[in-house]
């Protein structure tokens, strides 16, 4: 077994939590700019530029790129002979969350009960995904996600014989009925299969993905690049306001599902597509 | 879009008049932060017909909740929270002067009304363009409800704070046009 010690897991969190927030990726800040140069509409083209420009800004690190910064999600991968030393896992990165927050000024943006809504003023707890996988190293991906995009999300149990169309349906009708509220332009994070749970972790897991990056599976690349396509259609545009850039990408993520159900699900990312990760 | 319109608060119905929606623009002046929780109270006070703590004649309400101050600066990241929240409420303040609002997405049909009737605007900043919104915000001053934290009503001093019309007193409504000029039917 190797040992890792809660506290070193708590301080690289700490600098994840940071990090996402202050520096935009450069997959996504590429796809801005190239975004920018196809974009029609001019008051398209001003938003994506003030949207580049506060990429720079949140660079310097004196203000993170967006004043929401997030429920810290966690998609941990746990080596089967790492042991964690000192606290368990999740009270590690809870730790981690709780300083990252405070050392780096970022907002606290959760409440402790979904109904009485006390601020917990730590920004914890976050909410975390373990999976366990073989050898000893342990990798841990923050994906700090705002509250405007994550509540444009939905899962949609569909029958099977909706098929394909059903779900590109689906999807591309979630996006329209979102329309300016998830701060576009998104990423857009589909999750086919499973159960009713899984298939909206799966949602979410597939905005891990790097923009442009294609799902392997030929017959999901291509519905992914059919769904940006019909997306971009919209009209939408920057901030709602109209115009080509509606989506910066589609990511599908499915998984094996019962004879009787279709389960189907959208998470919405906003254009501050946050995620880091560190392998310990 | 035409050139950049800078505007100063307190606002004129005549200036209020010129804009239209689509317009960029840059605001100097006074602006009062206030989101859900303000709102209410605000509205209670009204309600009650009681005076409100701060008086928004003419002044603009940016629908935000910073991120922490670093010491030296005014402000964190500023940018805008979701405008439908306050679709209650924005109304409300408009009849007793309030000259509009800032924030993100689409109002519905009662505020769009309400700009009409009372000669006012409905403008949105970048979601997500936080920090360069902050570097417009000079000054911040809690005014009232300290209480209610990175709710409380605080005064900003903005020079050149970037905003877009959304939807005017005219009835226009940029998302409305935008999204019928740019979507594309198969
Ligand atoms: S949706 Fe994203 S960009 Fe918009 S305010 Fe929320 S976190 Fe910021």
């Amino acid at each position: 077994m190797r040992e890792i010690a809660a506290q070193t897991i708590t301080d690289q969190v700490a600098k994840l939590c940071i990090d996402a927030n202050y520096f935009l990726g450069k997959d996504v800040l590429d796809s801005l700019n190239a975004a920018l140069a196809k974009e029609e509409s001019p008051t398209g083209k001003a938003i994506l530029e003030q949207i580049i420009e506060n990429a720079g800004i949140a660079q310097e690190g004196e203000f993170p790129m967006c004043q929401d910064t997030g429920f810290s999600v966690f998609f941990v991968e746990l080596g089967q002979e790492v042991l964690v030393t000192g606290k368990t896992l999740e009270e590690a990165i809870t730790e981690g969350v709780r300083k990252g927050y405070g050392e780096g000024y970022l907002r606290k943006s959760i409440v402790s009960d979904p109904l009485q809504r006390v601020n917990t003023k730590d920004n914890t707890p976050p909410v975390v995904w373990i999976e366990t996988v073989p050898g000893s190293e342990l990798k841990i991906t923050i994906a700090p996600k705002g509250g405007g995009s994550e509540n444009m999300s939905e899962v949609n149990m569909l029958n099977p014989s909706d098929g394909a169309e059903g779900v590109k349906n689906f999807v591309v009708d979630k996006v329209r009925r979102a329309g300016s509220n998830p701060c576009p332009p998104i990423v857009v994070g589909v999750g086919i299969g499973g159960t009713f749970e899984k298939v909206a972790w799966l949602a979410k897991k597939a905005l891990l993905r790097p923009i442009g990056d294609r799902n392997p599976n030929p017959f999901y690349a291509a519905m992914e690049e059919e769904l940006l396509e019909r997306i971009n259609k919209l009209g939408i545009g920057p901030q709602g306001l109209g115009g080509r850039t509606t989506a910066l990408d589609v990511h599908v993520e499915v998984y094996p599902c019962h004879i009787a159900s279709l389960p189907s699900a959208v998470n919405i990312q906003c254009h501050a597509c946050r995620h880091k990760s560190v392998v310990i | 879009m035409a050139e950049v319109i800078k505007i100063t608060t307190p606002l004129t119905d005549d200036q209020v008049k010129k804009l239209h929606a689509g317009d960029s623009v840059l605001i100097t002046g006074i602006i009062y932060t206030a989101r859900d929780a303000a709102h209410k109270k605000l509205v209670d006070l009204l309600a009650e017909g009681k005076p409100l703590p701060v008086d928004l004649k003419g002044h603009l309400v940016y629908y935000v909740g910073p991120s922490p101050a670093r010491p030296g600066k005014p402000i964190g990241s500023a940018g805008p929270t979701t405008s439908g929240r306050m679709n209650a409420y924005a109304p409300k303040l408009l009849a007793i002067g309030s000259k509009g609002m800032i924030g993100k997405g689409e109002m519905n049909a009662g505020v769009a009304e309400a700009l009409k009737k009372n000669t006012s605007v409905y403008m949105v900043a970048v979601g997500g363009a936080a920090a360069l919104i902050a570097k417009s915000i000079k000054q911040s001053k809690v005014v009232a409800y300290e209480e209610l934290g990175a709710e409380a009503i605080a005064e900003l001093t903005v020079v050149d704070f970037p905003a877009i019309v959304a939807q005017d007193c005219h009835g226009g409504n940029i998302y409305q046009e935008g999204i019928a000029k740019y979507g594309i039917k198969d």
